[in-house]
């Protein structure tokens, strides 16, 4: 695990640039520096052209109700590697106003969208500040610790009516359908037009054009993609204005399949919370269930043994050529070749998936990992599949994947030059992942801050540098096949041993403190703020998605290009709805 | 692009050639050894095995796939038949379940004896809303009586889910002699743990018993 404590001499350089309005935070458990709001903009611009923190990688919002202020808590990195610089600005409570980082960091957009959506902390100078997961309309802010939601039952569960004198209810039958929404007196919800629809269509970007002496003038329209649509994985709707078939602004609006998992992980306690992770990104529920584990290992400050270690890790890899299998075969789904290619990735997905049923008893929702350790040793049997298939089945299966689809005309003609991410943009838009990587960044935290047992394996960081769609393609298979030469090193070394630390127990001591736990998902740098006030419960659990963030920069890859294309981008970046609405 | 334009698309298109071609070869050559590929265990473990070629799907639900020892859908409890042909529960409602379900879908009542007040150790109901169950199988993990377990019957459709699904502990309530029967390497792990968990206590008994007579 890397340390993201600061070595003491940098320390001192950041403290000397800033003598004032800059502070250690210095309460137990926690890191980094307390930045006066006023000071936050030049600390931000200085962290990123003098100090070389050009990725801003986490923004949110922890809302300290006992203490009377919010804070907000930022994670930048530089992209040739290291731990984290942690940053934090606190506003008062009663009029939480904190100045934007759009102008210095743009990829914080939507995050700063979602914390003032969901804790109602204003960021001046957004371009953009409506909600982004909720409705428009919505009462409160939810992710206030004052804040109940409907069935609101306890703070913090175990809930008491379940026993010892469990009297069972159906919760619909206490809050019964129709009779769950409260309208202000005189409001007619039929009668009503959302001043955000208005507000979406009328903020896009609109061209001006030159008006032209012997050609047709044209209008440019507006044009929504989804909600419902299966080009978009999910319920995700595309606002787009286009010109003839150019798009010339685009936004994403999202939020459909919103259920604030975040309260959700507040009133479970600490161990809720895996089975939970897995329903995030649900096609790799294991690397989801990894950054949560390793954040809360953090604060307890335990690491598991050996063996359990390198479980992880091939879980983990699997659940890579799951997703990438499934990614490419999504994509060309998108571009028209319609479900052969996925269906042929599917072969090898189920045959992962009934690895993982046997290890975990689950084939998607694994709820693996535990505290110090994975839930139980490999079945027997399962170590003699897994290496079968990464010996012999896989690296032959991505060859005929490779040979089936890298050279087609077809999808060279409509990926290669489309949805161009420049690395400059990609960085300042803090994508992840493949997207970050296909424009030519190598950052895979894997090896800029590796985690559990990373830092003993030999493979390469996958990078392309075209930025384009056919990039994003040809980086998952270059990934698949590290992923690939990983598992043979775990094949190798895999260790006999016990696979969890201690007992395994079902109410775990989290001391109190913050912990920042991240692991290179398949889409991307997924992380896990978690923030425990030593109850059973842990006070703040925020979810860094990348499929979220990386929708920051899908406006910009657009852009200029034909609406046909729209679907194919968004299928390079490769997002599902369960992690990018939480 | 090198070469000549289509031979990428021709290149790929013999992939998927070979893969419709290999389904029926592979056919036949199980057919020459006077089986059927179809309808059969062997066939559905060959077909969706580690060397799978040609077709992959299963004909759900005339062909089902076998499911690990480990699956796990829905919990259920468990109870001992006594010579007497008596049912005893396992559970001891020490609700530990309860406190560890994440979506809190477990409701246990509590009995105390009229005579004593003191509480029994059986329950005297036990609801499981299957409706809200996530099956991550945490009751089954931290349950210190092995009472309560994860069952691998996927099959749970009904009409009426209003009516039907919140169980009470009459329909969670299974033998051991059933969950022997579908984990049966959990089930002799357990049982050898308990054996040696009483003859410890055994021991212990005895030693503490020959340390009294010995005073």
């Amino acid at each position: 695990m890397s340390e993201q404590v600061l070595d003491v001499e940098k320390k001192s350089e950041i403290e000397e640039r800033f003598p004032e309005g800059v502070r250690r935070d210095d309460r137990k458990g926690f890191e980094g520096y307390i930045v006066e709001p006023d000071k936050l903009i030049a600390f931000a611009t200085a962290l990123r052209d003098e100090f070389g923190y050009d990725y801003l990688s986490s923004v949110t919002g922890v809302d300290y109700l006992p203490d009377g202020f919010m804070e907000v808590v930022y994670h930048a990195y530089r992209t040739t590697g290291g731990p984290a610089l942690v940053f934090k600005t606190q506003v008062p409570r009663e009029k939480p106003v904190a100045p934007s980082l759009v102008s210095v960091y743009p990829g914080v957009n939507f995050q700063e969208r979602e914390a003032y959506d969901l804790l109602g902390i204003v960021f001046e100078g957004h371009p953009n500040l409506k909600r982004i997961l909720m409705w428009e309309g919505f009462d409160g802010y939810p992710l206030r610790k004052d804040w109940r939601e409907p069935f609101y039952e306890e703070d913090g569960k175990p809930f008491k009516s379940r026993w010892p004198e469990g009297k069972v209810y159906r919760a619909e039958d206490k809050n019964p359908f129709n009779k769950n929404v409260d309208y202000p007196a005189g409001f007619d919800p039929e009668q009503w037009t959302p001043v955000a629809e208005t507000a979406v269509y009328a903020g896009i970007g609109r061209l001006e054009q030159p008006v032209s002496e012997t050609a047709l003038t044209t209008d440019q329209i507006v044009v929504n993609l989804g909600p419902q649509h299966p080009s978009t994985h999910g319920v995700f709707r595309m606002v787009a204005r286009i010109e003839g078939e150019t798009i010339v602004d685009l936004q994403p609006v999202m939020g459909y399949l919103h259920r604030n998992h975040e309260k959700i992980g507040e009133r479970n306690t600490f161990i809720m919370n895996i089975p939970f992770t897995d329903r995030l990104d649900y096609f790799n529920s294991m690397s989801n269930n990894f950054g949560y584990v390793l954040a809360v290992e953090k604060l307890m400050g335990i690491i598991p043994p050996e063996r359990a270690e390198y479980i992880r890790v091939m879980m983990a890899e699997l659940t890579r050529i799951v997703n990438h299998v499934s990614a490419i075969g999504f994509l060309l789904n998108d571009l028209g070749a319609f479900f052969t290619p996925l269906l042929y990735g599917f072969i090898e997905r189920e045959l992962i998936l009934d690895i993982f049923e046997a290890v975990s008893g689950s084939r998607m929702m694994c709820n693996y990992f535990r505290f110090g350790g994975v839930a139980r040793d490999l079945p027997e049997g399962v170590f003699e599949k897994v290496r079968d298939l990464v010996k012999e089945r896989l690296p032959r299966k991505i060859d005929d994947l490779d040979t089936f689809l890298t050279n087609n005309e077809i999808i060279r003609a409509r990926a290669q030059g489309v949805g161009v991410l420049t690395a400059e943009q990609a960085i300042a838009y803090s994508t992840c992942g493949p997207v970050l990587r296909a424009s030519g960044v190598p950052y895979d935290v894997r090896r800029a801050d590796p985690y559990s047992i990373y830092d003993r394996f030999d493979f390469d960081v996958a990078v392309r540098y075209h930025g384009d769609i056919y990039d994003r393609y040809l980086i998952r298979m270059d990934e698949m096949r590290q992923s690939l030469r990983i598992l043979e090193q775990v094949i190798r070394d895999l260790p006999e041993g016990p696979i969890q630390e201690g007992k395994p127990q079902y109410q775990v001591r989290v001391p109190a403190g913050e912990a920042y736990g991240r692991v290179e998902g398949p889409k991307g740098e997924l992380g896990f703020y978690v923030v425990s006030n030593g109850k059973p419960n842990p006070w703040r659990y925020h979810v860094r998605a990348p499929s979220f963030i990386n929708l920051t920069a899908l406006s910009e890859m657009t852009r200029g290009n034909k609406i046909a294309d729209v679907v194919a981008i968004l299928g390079s970046i490769d997002i599902v709805l369960g992690e990018t609405d939480r | 692009m090198d070469g000549l334009y289509g031979k990428g698309l021709l290149q790929g298109l013999s992939i998927t050639l070979k893969h419709f071609v290999t389904t029926y070869l592979e056919d036949i050559r199980w057919l020459l050894q006077g089986k059927r590929r179809y309808f059969n265990a062997e066939g559905i473990v060959t077909r969706q095995g580690v060397d799978a070629s040609g077709i992959f799907t299963v004909q759900y639900p005339e062909e089902k796939l076998p499911v690990p020892e480990e699956f796990r859908f829905i919990p259920f409890l468990l109870y001992e038949v006594d010579e007497n042909g008596e049912k005893h529960d396992r559970c001891t409602s020490c609700g530990i379940c309860a406190k560890v379900c994440p979506p809190q879908c477990i409701w246990i009542e509590r009995t105390n004896d009229p005579v004593t007040g003191r509480p029994v150790p059986e329950p005297r109901e036990f609801y499981i809303d299957v409706d809200i169950c996530m099956n991550c199988g945490f009751c089954a993990e931290f349950c210190p009586f092995d009472a309560i377990k994860m069952d691998h019957d996927y099959e749970l459709a009904v009409y009426d889910r209003h009516k039907h699904n919140i169980y009470d502990k009459e329909r969670l309530s299974r033998p051991v002699s059933y969950y022997a029967s579908i984990r049966p390497t959990n089930y002799a792990r357990e049982e050898a743990a308990r054996a040696e968990a009483e003859a410890a206590k055994a021991a212990r008994k005895a030693g503490a018993a020959a340390a009294a007579a010995n005073q």
